[in-house]
């Protein structure tokens, strides 16, 4: 008889916030600027400066903490984890361990209309690290280089509950809580920038049993797919390792992108002693209610809350308020286009269908788009009222999104109108049909499709400006003529 | 009298009046330091030539202070910009920051003119300066003598008359031990008085920086312009800063002081003992309540100490890898090598031996045996200070079991055990010069409730102009 298993699955999620100042010293964030240009006394690690705490960086978590239904403590407290690495200009980062500012939480996920609650174990502050520059591979790099712009950056460490049961489930989770950290404007959550990271936690356990199995933490996984292809390769390589009899082992795992394999890179027995302990340059932070109540009164609409909206007052089907409430800058350029437009459906269509395409061919965010929510609002106007067709309506915002004109200017410019004059389409008709004995004879004949073929040599002549409905109607009227 | 021997009192005074002018009074402390200085030792680095700059800024159109035009000496552990700060170490031996440490510039601002970076133990962890990478600082007093540690560049500067006060530091009595054996005035402020920003940190929750001055009267000068609150130092208390001077006044009558019974241990020298019971009865002279009370956790002080403050310091020392700035060793293949060598070879043995015993402090296993359980008494011996002040004003206690000791004496292993409660507590203490042994000084501790550095001010000031202890310099053959 074969076991049936279960996998358990929980995430550790890195989040940078997009603090105007680093989490312990007055440095502006950045990112791609030059090598330590964005660097002081305080976050080289020099010798007798002491870490201020950043304000922003508590209001941010509290922030982050409420949308996501945690308790925030009342009082939290810095720890140091102490190792030496290069990039580590202390050698100890300032994290939280015991006492973390926000516990107790959960988020909600949708799969096939069945929603699951996943529970969030903590959310702590803490900082970033720099990074180390090698030329070429750094087995062979002749020498390191350190950037510690990003060293200081404040960062949210959010620990879910080990509650998701298929790796489906824990890209639920993880594009759920992107959404939530956009909706609320604390991270820009670029996966592939690092500004927003992941480590999961896998293991495997025959249904129905209580015990969790022995888990492996994958790392280094750089985006929602690694997430899931990892994640799947991962229960499947411990499926087979018990199955083969094996036993296997506490260990932490890298996602091999490449290779498209998890690899072994410590076990717990190798794992380092941090030596944690509370941060002497550091006073305890003490939140208040009022506090609380405050930042409270300043949570936007969260994506819960957008996604009930689209659907009850649009009328919207739920997928598409969940893909519309991905992200911020989606929701917000398809609120500011429906208060022009009024078609929510029509527009939504747009946003999710042409408009998206467009973005990710040239790999960009909807806020650095062309298209405003106005002048995709106008094209559709031109749409409802007939002055484009359906077809040549792809290709003006095909040109608005490459050139950022106004629909109508380039309905113009290009002499893209519609030709809805009967008589100008009677005339093309005619000559279409008297080209093409063949394909009349076989309509004739019971060949139904040979319609669509005169269809196209129509608007093909009219260059696509024909109303295709009335090429329609008139071709029919003429072919039963003949 | 020469100038160099005056007060800062009364040189600002004669500056104030523009009797004499600050190059004067920097030629004089340029010639003492000529004479004394290869036998004392005192400086790691002398800074003369912007001193002379800074001086003639001040003939030109200083603005009186106080403490404006006056040569004073900073302990090389903190941060002066554009001159190395060494911590004694040669981990640092060429460092240079580009930043001053808050107190530093507090002076700056008041138109201090530094002569130079004061000698120390090692990143300031000793008791006699004997740790100090570059040489040991002497005793004016006697040669053969420690001048004490860690601030023992300051003491022995400010004794012998080659600054005329200093700034120090003061973890675990670095401040009061050197005071007490040099003869001067050394204060150890509240936590988080003075600001920390830009002292080198040894343990950052009792570093404090403090001054090191031949009489009450400069010490309040000195602290009037040190103190107050900083953003930089997140410890450091927003509380208003008096005017010290204001304090001073001999009229203690119905002060009440209590002397610990814990304080007055075994290994206290019996003439030092005598010299503090002489002390008291002063005190009692003076129209104070003398009472003996106990402080009964004090007496584990020393071991929470140095548990506490080397589980810091192993975290806090560890920016020294030789990757940024500082001592690096060019020899290695490859980075993590690189970083443990520079380690090995940039700290001496006692830094080495305090990282060592506070990582084992903080590893897993060690954790709630040691730093755990020494972070519980710490509270206990706070609460003992806590109850003392409900009843007293403030405690008096000899600052040291003994007269300053020779180099390698067995005396420097227990030597702070009277200093360190007091950063345990956090409050502020004071050593005074309180008798004398064998022609050599003995310190008087007086620890306050914290924030109460006025109170002290005025009880060592009454102290001082009854007695004329303050008044005895050592006598160096010229």
């Amino acid at each position: 008889m074969t076991v049936e298993y279960e996998a358990v699955i929980g995430l550790e999620v890195h989040a940078e916030l997009k603090t105007n100042t680093k989490a312990f010293c007055s440095c502006g964030l950045s990112f791609g600027a030059q090598p330590n240009s964005h660097v002081c006394p305080g976050c080289l690690g020099m010798p007798g400066t002491i870490p201020v705490l950043n304000r922003g960086l508590v209001e941010y978590a509290i922030k982050t903490g409420l949308a996501l239904n945690c308790q925030i403590a009342e009082y939290c407290r810095f720890d140091r984890k102490n190792y030496f690495y290069p990039d580590l200009p202390n050698n100890f980062q300032i994290s939280q361990l015991d006492l973390p500012i926000a516990t107790k939480g959960s988020l909600e996920i949708e799969i096939g209309g069945v929603k699951k609650t996943i529970g969030i174990n903590r959310v702590h502050m803490e900082e970033d690290a720099g990074k180390l520059v090698h030329q070429g591979n750094i087995m062979t790099t002749p020498y390191s280089l350190v950037d510690l712009n990003r060293a200081g950056t404040p960062l949210l460490e959010i620990v879910s509950e080990p509650d998701m049961r298929s790796p489906q489930e824990a890209r639920m989770y993880m594009e759920k809580l992107r959404s939530i950290l956009l909706f609320l404007g604390v991270s820009d959550c670029k996966m592939e920038e690092g500004s927003l990271r992941c480590d999961a936690n896998i293991s495997i356990r025959p249904k129905g049993q209580e015990k969790l199995g022995t888990r492996a933490e994958i790392k280094n996984l750089n985006s929602f797919r690694a997430l899931e292809r990892a994640a799947e390769y991962e229960i499947k390589r411990q499926i087979e390792v018990l199955e083969e009899g094996g036993q296997l082992i506490q260990e932490t795992r890298t996602w091999d992108e490449d290779r498209q394999v998890t690899l072994s890179m410590r076990s717990k027995e190798e794992a380092q002693d941090y030596r944690y302990f509370p941060d002497p340059d550091l006073p305890p932070v003490i939140i208040d209610t009022a506090w609380i109540e405050r930042v409270r009164e300043t949570l936007p609409e969260l994506p819960d809350q957008a996604r009930d909206r689209l659907v009850q007052v649009f009328n919207l089907p739920s997928y598409d308020a969940a893909q519309l409430t991905m992200s911020k800058d989606i929701l917000d350029f398809f609120d500011a286009c429906v208060t022009e437009y009024n078609e929510p459906k029509s527009v939504a269509n747009w946003v999710m269908g042409e408009l998206t395409r467009l973005l990710n061919q040239s790999n960009m965010e909807i806020k650095d788009s062309k298209i405003t929510p106005s002048s995709l609002a106008q094209m559709l106007k031109l749409l409802e009222q007939g002055t484009i067709s359906g077809k040549i309506a792809k290709v003006v915002f095909e040109e608005m999104f490459t050139t950022g004109d106004s629909p109508d200017k380039i309905v113009k410019d290009r002499g893209l109108v519609q030709i809805s004059d009967e008589s100008a389409i009677q005339a093309i008709v005619s000559e279409v049909i008297d080209e093409n004995p063949k394909v009349v004879e076989d309509f004739k004949n019971g060949k139904g499709k040979a319609i669509g073929f005169l269809v196209g040599q129509v608007m093909k002549v009219s260059k696509g400006k024909a109303n295709p409905e009335v090429v329609n109607r008139l071709l029919k009227e003429e072919l039963s003529r003949r | 009298m020469k100038l160099y021997q005056l007060t800062v009192q009364k040189i600002g005074e004669m500056l104030a009046r523009r009797e004499i002018k600050a190059q004067e009074v920097l030629e004089s402390v340029s010639e003492r330091i000529s004479q004394v200085e290869h036998r004392i030792q005192a400086f790691t680095t002398l800074t003369l030539e912007s001193a002379r700059d800074a001086a003639m800024d001040f003939d030109n159109r200083g603005k009186i202070t106080g403490l404006a035009g006056i040569p004073c000496g900073i302990k090389d552990n903190l941060c002066t910009r554009g001159v190395k700060t060494t911590c004694a170490s040669k981990m640092l031996e060429e460092f240079i920051p580009p930043y001053d440490a808050t107190a530093v510039n507090k002076l700056k601002t008041a138109g201090a003119v530094m002569v130079g970076k004061m000698n120390m133990d090692e990143f300031a962890m000793g008791r006699s300066t004997g740790s100090s990478n570059f040489y040991p600082t002497r005793n004016p007093w006697d040669l053969t003598r420690v001048s004490g540690g860690s601030s023992g560049g300051a003491a022995a500067a400010v004794a012998a008359g080659e600054v005329f006060y200093a700034l120090g530091s003061d973890t675990g009595g670095s401040i009061r031990l050197p005071a007490s054996y040099c003869g001067v005035v050394g204060m150890k402020p509240t936590y988080g008085r003075v600001s920390r920003y830009g002292l080198v940190t040894f343990a950052s929750s009792m570093d404090q920086v403090g001054p090191v001055t031949r009489n009450v009267t400069d010490c309040a000068l000195v602290m009037n312009a040190i103190c107050g609150y900083d953003c930089l130092d997140s410890n450091s208390l927003q509380a208003e800063v008096p005017d010290y001077l204001g304090y001073l006044q001999t009229d203690i009558k119905g002060m009440k002081i209590g002397f610990p019974r814990e304080y007055f241990i075994n290994e206290l020298d019996e003439d030092v003992k005598n010299a503090i019971k002489k002390a008291l009865l002063k005190y009692e002279e003076l129209g104070a309540v003398v009472e003996e009370t106990s402080l009964p956790h004090s007496k584990y002080a020393q071991p929470v100490f140095q548990i506490i403050a080397s589980a810091e310091t192993s975290s806090s020392m560890a920016r020294f890898d030789g990757v940024r700035y500082g001592y690096r060793d060019e020899d290695a293949q490859e980075i993590a090598e690189m970083m443990s060598n520079s380690r090995a070879r940039g700290f001496g043995p006692e830094v080495k031996r305090r990282i060592l015993l506070g990582t084992h402090v903080l590893s897993k296993g060690s954790y709630e045996a040691y730093y755990l359980k020494a972070m519980k008494v710490r509270r206990l011996i706070k609460d003992d200070f806590d109850r003392a002040f409900e009843k007293y004003d403030l405690l008096v206690s000899p600052t040291t079991v003994s007269v300053a000791f020779k180099p390698g004496a067995m005396t420097e292993a227990v030597c702070d055990i009277l200093t360190t409660p007091a950063n345990l507590a956090g409050i502020p203490a004071i050593s005074i010069p309180g008798g004398m042994v064998d022609d050599l000084p003995v310190g008087l501790q007086l620890m306050g409730r914290p924030l109460a550095e006025g109170t002290l001010l005025k009880a060592a000031y009454a102290f001082e102009q009854a007695t004329d202890y303050h008044l005895r310099t050592p006598v160096l053959e010229v």
